[in-house]
């Protein structure tokens, strides 16, 4: 009839297309990496970037980690000013190192320095794995090295917290020989029984996983961070078989022995603290229980 | 059957050709020999041509060249009265890795080292000489036994890398290797180390931190192998060639970028031309580092072994330029 044409609404609801579904404004809305589901950033940060649903634990830059892990104003940044350069005269490896320092702000993919948790002064390394994924060069391994050795002539303890895909490739093998450097600074703390608690999170892999990062005094890990030696596609492809989807996560090295705790983002701080309290580095003590 | 390569074909050609004339003169009456040396010569020219501007692609190849020395060989060549020993004391035998005891030159030592196969049935029980983590763990129990025993620990390093499998990564494969570069940081006996064939990344380096390190001449050793680099920056693993150039892992390159001490010369056309004149050269480099550890007391040797990593890269101040 004529009148359907007019004043009559649409017998369907639109659906946004797969475009649209992606496109939640920048910088107000971010998507669940876990759950899908979509929060308010606002929400999230204030949520220590875990998802309140399902408690996925997005990863947060080193900036963000040292200021809900130190006391206020504690924290003192170390070697700032060391950048890379390129040994090998690897194709593209500037270009590709001045983009990620405009991304991230941050001059390597690891902040290294001293601050006070619960009042307990210790040395600390983070990994940034938004700066070429976390990826171990000539300056990530001298800045942690640095930090191992004085954290030893200072006799503090230190925490490193690894967010690494491994070795950077485009410095060849000096990337290689920088596990070495790290882990013969570990064996020189530990000889001089230095403190070391290694912290691994989304994700610890390759050339770091197999170095500094699981020789600690103690391993913990981030709920479902990614932690292994080789890329699942390499094993995968390796052994020709379809690998678990838990394979390599923070709670199947649990099993397998290879950390002493997972520790959810939330609950770092406090565990840490209560650490280096009982390992005597002073501080104010978080009591989680009566003692007898 | 020696393996021949694509870029000395024109070698063995023309080697193959001076035979067929020496086979002829023999049989018949025609004497070839004025042919036959003035082929000798270009043959000599062209092997000094090929061999001796070798590209990195080059020696990746004859790093990987399926008759080429092994651990094993060159034990039964350098040292007398070795005895292989077994496992790890945790989980199992690997026999991707050997260690045990011998002499050399009338001295204890400990050796270990990567073990490929000679063919293929041995390359599957050798798992490719790619060790597991209970490789990496009976290497460390024999170099914390010749601590104990104060005899010199000598290692060949020969790999694609560490086994990247499912069960290597269940019993550890990171931890096992990340213990052995730590523990042997603190090791208080001479470690020299080899680099013999390919030194495949941390699975090289599991064995491979030490108070000299060595490379034969047309040994590779890199942070990842030149086909995986070109996969993951040009998505194109082909590009090889390239990467392999790029990433700079032949032994010249390491020597120039002062990652190791010496290049240990090989016969030309590669090691597995003439084993026992590599044997020599090698022996020849060993006397002469151990000799000179010798001299160190534990105290040095650990403080030197440190101060050997510690300047290893490159990075700048944005203050100053500063090699560390």
């Amino acid at each position: 009839m004529l009148k359907d044409l007019f004043g009559k609404k649409k017998k369907y609801a639109s659906i946004p297309g797969e475009n649209a579904k992606k496109d939640v404004p920048e910088g107000l809305m971010q998507k669940c990496g876990g759950c899908k589901k979509i929060f308010y950033q606002k929400e999230l940060i204030k949520n220590l970037n875990v998802c309140p649903e399902c408690g996925h634990h997005h990863q947060i830059s080193a900036y963000d980690r040292i200021h809900i892990l130190f006391d206020e104003g504690s924290f003192e940044e170390w070697d700032k000013d060391l950048l890379s350069q390129n040994p090998l005269q690897f194709p593209q490896y500037e270009e590709k190192l001045e983009k990620d320092r405009i991304k991230t702000g941050l001059n390597e993919a690891v902040v290294t320095g001293e601050g006070k948790i619960h009042e307990s002064r210790t040395a600390i390394a983070i990994m940034d794995s938004r700066f070429r994924m976390g990826s171990m060069g000539s300056v990530v391994g001298e800045k942690i090295a640095r930090a191992i050795e004085r954290a030893r002539e200072e006799k503090m303890p230190i925490i490193i917290f690894t967010a690494s895909g491994g070795a950077r490739m485009q410095e060849g093998i000096l990337s290689l020989m920088q596990m070495a450097k790290t882990s013969i600074a570990i064996q020189r703390l530990h000889r001089e029984n230095g403190l070391f608690i290694s912290v691994m999170t989304n994700p610890t892999t390759g050339g770091v996983s197999a170095s500094f990062a699981s020789i600690g005094d103690y391993h913990f890990a981030e709920p479902g961070a990614l932690i292994g030696f080789a890329g699942r596609r390499i094993i995968e492809q390796t052994i020709r078989e379809k690998l678990p989807k838990d394979f390599q996560t923070a709670e199947f090295q649990l099993k397998h022995g290879q950390v002493d705790k997972v520790i959810p983002r939330g609950e770092m701080r406090d565990t840490l603290g209560t650490i280096l309290d009982i390992h005597g580095f002073g501080g104010e003590t978080v009591e989680s229980s009566a003692g007898v | 059957m020696n393996q021949v390569l694509e870029f000395e074909k024109p070698v063995i050609e023309l080697r193959e050709k001076i035979e067929e004339l020496k086979a002829m003169t023999k049989d018949s009456d025609i004497d070839l020999s004025d042919e036959i040396s003035k082929m000798e010569e270009r043959l000599a020219k062209l092997e000094n041509d090929i061999y001796g501007k070798l590209k990195p692609w080059d020696r990746v190849q004859i790093a990987r060249h399926a008759n080429r020395p092994t651990t094993l060989q060159y034990i039964e060549q350098l040292f007398t009265n070795f005895i292989e020993f077994h496992g790890d004391r945790l989980f199992g035998d690997d026999a991707a890795m050997v260690a045990g005891i011998a002499k050399y030159k009338g001295k204890p030592v400990t050796i270990i080292g990567h073990q490929r196969g000679e063919n293929t049935k041995e390359n599957l029980k050798r798992n490719f000489g790619m060790a597991h983590p209970e490789g990496y763990r009976k290497a460390l129990r024999h170099m914390k036994q010749a601590e104990k025993f104060n005899r010199p620990i000598i290692t060949f390093i020969d790999t694609k890398g560490a086994y990247p499998g499912k069960a290597a990564e269940e019993r550890g494969q990171s931890e096992a290797i990340a213990r052995n570069l730590m523990e042997m940081a603190g090791i208080k006996v001479p470690i020299i180390c080899v680099v013999i064939g390919e030194g495949g990344s941390g699975g090289a380096l599991g064995i491979g931190v030490g108070d000299r390190i060595h490379m034969l001449e047309n040994s590779t050793y890199s942070v990842i192998s030149p086909e995986g680099a070109a996969a993951l920056l040009w998505k194109d693993s082909g590009q090889a060639e390239k990467a392999a150039k790029s990433l700079r892992i032949t032994a010249p390159d390491l020597k120039e970028l002062d990652v190791i001490d010496e290049v240990i010369p090989e016969p030309l056309g590669g090691a597995h031309r003439d084993m026992v004149t590599q044997a020599l050269s090698i022996s020849k480099v060993l006397d002469k580092s151990l000799r000179e550890l010798e001299e160190e007391n534990e105290t040095s040797l650990l403080e030197k072994r440190w101060e050997k990593y510690k300047q290893i890269g490159e990075v700048q101040s944005s203050i100053e330029k500063v090699e560390v």
